[in-house]
């Protein structure tokens, strides 16, 4: 660690060299999620013990897909939808680097959504982190493919009258060798399945809920960051190892529904060229 | 040429350069440029008439120790060829005009974050799923300007296998000279036909590499968009220590996203500069009785083959008509047609096209010299006796 | 306005399965390769391949081959039925025309035509497959479109090795029948 030696009080923090602190202010919304990910990100890099100059990040386009903007590790920030198959070319090409890809609901799972399915059915050597925010929210607030029905957005200012996707269970259907779900109210565990995630070969998926407060939760009386992350509290119930996905549909605007959180799959599947 | 049967040497599978005579598909011989160049990565998706391409590509790349995915589709493809760049592969797909045009969106990624790539469109007659199995060349101005803004790009246009194999291995060198997109516009004539491809010694293979940092990483700075004098930043790979920062949007010489109209306009011009101004490296032709011509035929592709024999018949006839052949499509060789008609004896020039008149216009705009087309919108390309006529017109 | 014809153009003709296309690349390779010519093959691809007759054109030149395909046949071969009455019209006046004896009926107008019992000679060989062979066999020794040694030397270079000697020995049937029909050759 280093210490700035004409401070007798100054001490950097421990996971300072793997931020980039010459690109703050960053651009997020107060009581945004995102940051949180991210200190949970490089808490993992941290923690993995494997050189950080072998790990590399790559980020769709979005509000997460600033994230590969803030680590300092080399970082890609890329097209929209277009992370995953990015990723893929550089994990196959030099199997040596943990390749982490971090994006929305809406850049992974709706224009890049065919790309998720066949990665995790290739089991392509990645882990992706998929920030679920349920809007689109650097663009204003529009519904996208994990908006739950009834919930508001800028596109469908009744309510969505879509049917939303239930990430994990599709993750499991598609391949991925290793899924879960947690939220940024759980920094722990979420951290943990990272690193899993990290030590693991294959196509790992951890999809983590934030609040958008300011695209999506004033919408849709879900109140400022920290009450969305009160009600996470409230609501989410912890069931590692669930079997069946399928019942795991989250309603976030529904306060009365239970949301299941966890480490849900961890299974041994041969890699994609890892 | 002389019988060649003496210096005969025996394929061998196993090595990246087979050196030696061989009868090939335009598209094999296409594949077989990729290999010798020192190609790592390809991503593709089948399609007609580029598949021969990849197919060839799936035996031979991990045979010696490359990588070859399908992938779902050719925004996929060429996401992952990008990528792969990025952590320092020699990176191609293969596609025609419908992936092609799937492709448009990361072309545009690949020339803002200066990442080298090579793709080669068998163009087939077009628009949409047009004649599959059948050539087009109508996919030359799409290959300039099919992204959206400004950018600049080098493609290379092969009359024959033989070339198909020798302008590869140049496309692989330009894209990683100029850290620019490069295409092989290949038509279907040419990705479908067989000739003599003669394969030199492994050791007679042009080679041009990266330009890489000069800084130790994690010791200096190291800026990733700083460029040299020549406008081509030196590229530092994933996995290498430098942690650089890349993006699609507009960014500074540190890779980071710097939204303003100056630093866009700078970095645009740059990206296009970077292309015009080392244009003269990159351009590449062919002439044939060019010096005292009062008619040239501007031909590539597969029509520059029907053009070429033309413009022997009428020499013979005693016309003075000769032929300018671009092997590279883009940039342009608009100085040279500019000396050829100060020259004075220009009178006319005569384009040949499987579409409707796309390189034509680009001559127009260069002269006020008639230009005339012949022009066909695909399926079928243009006969030696049909240029002819024009000519003799 | 004529265009001098410089260059042999051939056309196989056949159904999917007869190994029309092997048999155009192997011509094309023995005169490209092997005797030092120019040669150019095509060949049908997509739809117009799709059941119906498909077609190999080679064209081999002494100078470097501009236009790639086949307009006016010098030699047509046709294994099938159909590729004879696709092709037949397309025939150069005064043309070789070689086809498959059992298979196809020429018209009376064709009367000179070559039958050549490829299929049967190959079946007798070992096996059908080799019936393209002993068509190139054919067609090489009655035409000398290319020499006999660089039309070995291919199917060498080419072929499975589990086919060669079948292959050889197709080829010189179709050699000894074209000395049959040609003696002074």
């Amino acid at each position: 660690m280093n210490t700035q030696t004409d401070s007798s009080f100054s001490v950097v923090h421990p996971i300072d060299h793997l931020m980039r602190a010459d690109r703050l202010p960053h651009i997020l919304c107060a009581g945004c999620g995102i940051g949180t990910v991210i200190h949970s990100y490089v808490h993992a890099i941290n923690e993995f013990g494997v050189d950080e100059d072998r790990h590399v990040c790559v980020s769709g386009i979005g509000c997460s897909g600033r994230a590969a903007g803030y680590v300092n590790v080399d970082s890609y920030h890329t097209t929209h939808g277009r992370a995953l198959p990015f990723a893929l070319g550089i994990a196959v090409y030099n199997p040596e680097l943990t390749v982490t890809v971090i994006s929305g609901d809406g850049d992974l799972m709706a224009i890049g959504g065919n790309h998720f399915i066949h990665a995790a059915r290739r089991n392509a050597n990645l882990n992706v982190i998929c920030i679920n925010n349920f809007n689109y929210g650097m663009t204003g607030g529009q519904v996208g493919p994990t908006t739950p029905v009834g919930a508001k957005g800028t596109t469908a200012p009744q309510g969505s009258v879509e049917h939303p996707f239930n990430l994990p269970h599709l993750a499991k259907a598609a391949g991925a060798s290793f899924v879960a779900r947690w939220t940024v109210l759980h920094v722990r565990q979420f951290t943990d399945a990272v690193l899993r995630a990290m030590n693991k070969k294959g196509f790992c998926f951890i999809e983590v809920l934030a609040p958008c407060p300011t695209s999506f939760g004033r919408r849709n009386n879900l109140g400022e960051g920290l009450d969305e992350v009160e009600m996470y509290r409230q609501r989410c119930r912890i069931e590692n190892g669930a079997q069946d996905l399928e019942p795991l549909d989250i309603d976030i605007v529904d306060h009365e529904q239970t949301i299941t959180v966890g480490n849900f799959v961890d299974i041994e599947r041969a890699a994609f060229l890892a | 040429m002389a019988k060649t049967a003496a210096k005969i040497v025996p394929p061998q599978p196993v090595s990246r350069v087979v050196t030696g005579t061989h009868f090939m598909l335009g598209d094999h011989a296409c594949a077989e440029g990729a290999m010798a160049a020192g190609l790592d990565f390809f991503g593709g998706y089948p399609i007609t008439p580029s598949t021969e391409v990849a197919e060839h590509l799936a035996t031979r790349l991990p045979a010696v120790g490359g990588k070859y995915v399908q992938m779902e589709d050719e925004l996929g493809s060429i996401a992952a060829i990008i990528g792969a760049s990025v952590a320092g592969a020699r990176s191609f797909t293969a596609t025609s005009g419908p992936g092609f045009s799937l492709m448009m969106e990361n072309i545009g990624l690949a020339a803002m974050m200066e990442i080298p790539i090579v793709i080669v469109d068998v163009m087939r007659a077009s628009p949409s799923t047009g004649l599959p199995t059948m050539v087009g060349q109508a996919d030359i101005l799409q290959a300039r300007w099919g992204s959206h803004g400004d950018y600049g790009v080098v493609a290379y246009c092969p009359s024959s296998p033989q070339e198909c194999f020798e302008l590869t291995i140049d496309a692989f060198n330009a894209a990683d000279r100029y850290r620019v997109p490069v295409f092989i516009l290949m038509d279907e004539v040419v990705g479908h036909m067989a000739e003599r491809v003669v394969i030199p010694d492994a050791d007679k293979i042009p080679h041009v590499s990266r330009k890489r940092p000069q800084t130790k990483p994690g010791v200096e700075p190291f800026l990733p968009y700083a460029p040299d004098k020549d406008l081509v930043p030196p590229m530092a790979h994933a996995g290498e220590g430098y942690k650089v920062h890349m993006t699609g949007l507009t960014h500074d010489e540190r890779g980071y996203p710097h939204l303003t109209a100056d630093t866009h306009n700078q970095l645009i011009n740059r990206l296009i500069d970077k292309v015009r101004l080392n244009a003269p490296d990159i351009i590449d032709y062919e002439e044939r009785h060019v010096d005292d011509a009062e008619t040239v035929v501007i031909a590539y592709g597969c029509t520059a083959r029907s053009a070429r024999a033309a413009v022997d018949y009428a020499r013979s006839d005693g016309l003075k008509c000769g032929l300018l052949r671009p092997k590279t499509i883009w940039p342009f060789p608009a100085t040279r047609i500019e000396r050829l008609i100060n020259k004075g004896s220009v009178q006319r020039f005569i384009v040949p096209e499987v579409n409707l008149g796309q390189l034509r216009r680009e001559i127009e705009r260069i002269t006020q010299l008639p230009v005339v087309g012949l022009n066909h919108a695909g399926g079928e390309m243009p006969t030696p006796k049909a240029i002819l006529e024009v000519i003799k017109s | 306005m004529t265009v001098a014809k410089e260059n042999t153009e051939i056309r196989l003709g056949g159904v999917g399965g007869q190994g029309i296309a092997l048999a155009g690349t192997l011509l094309g390779k023995a005169a490209a390769i092997y005797d030092g010519k120019n040669a150019v093959f095509t060949q049908t691809h997509g739809p117009e391949a799709r059941g119906g007759a498909s077609r190999a054109d080679v064209i081999i030149g002494e100078k470097a081959i501009a236009y790639p395909f086949v307009t006016h046949p010098d030699i047509l071969a046709v294994l099938f039925p159909e590729a004879y009455e696709k092709f037949r019209p397309d025939l150069k006046p005064g043309g070789v025309l070689i086809v498959e004896a059992d298979l196809v009926n020429p018209s009376a107008e064709d009367a000179d035509a070559v039958r050549l019992p490829a299929t049967e000679i190959a079946k007798e060989l070992g096996s059908r497959l080799a019936t393209n062979i002993v068509l190139l066999g054919y067609l090489v020794g009655a035409t000398g479109v290319v020499s006999r040694e660089a039309m070995q030397d291919a199917i060498r270079a080419t072929v499975n090795k589990r086919h060669l000697d079948l292959d050889m020995r197709a080829l010189d049937a179709g050699f000894e029948l074209a000395d049959r029909d040609t003696p002074n050759d």
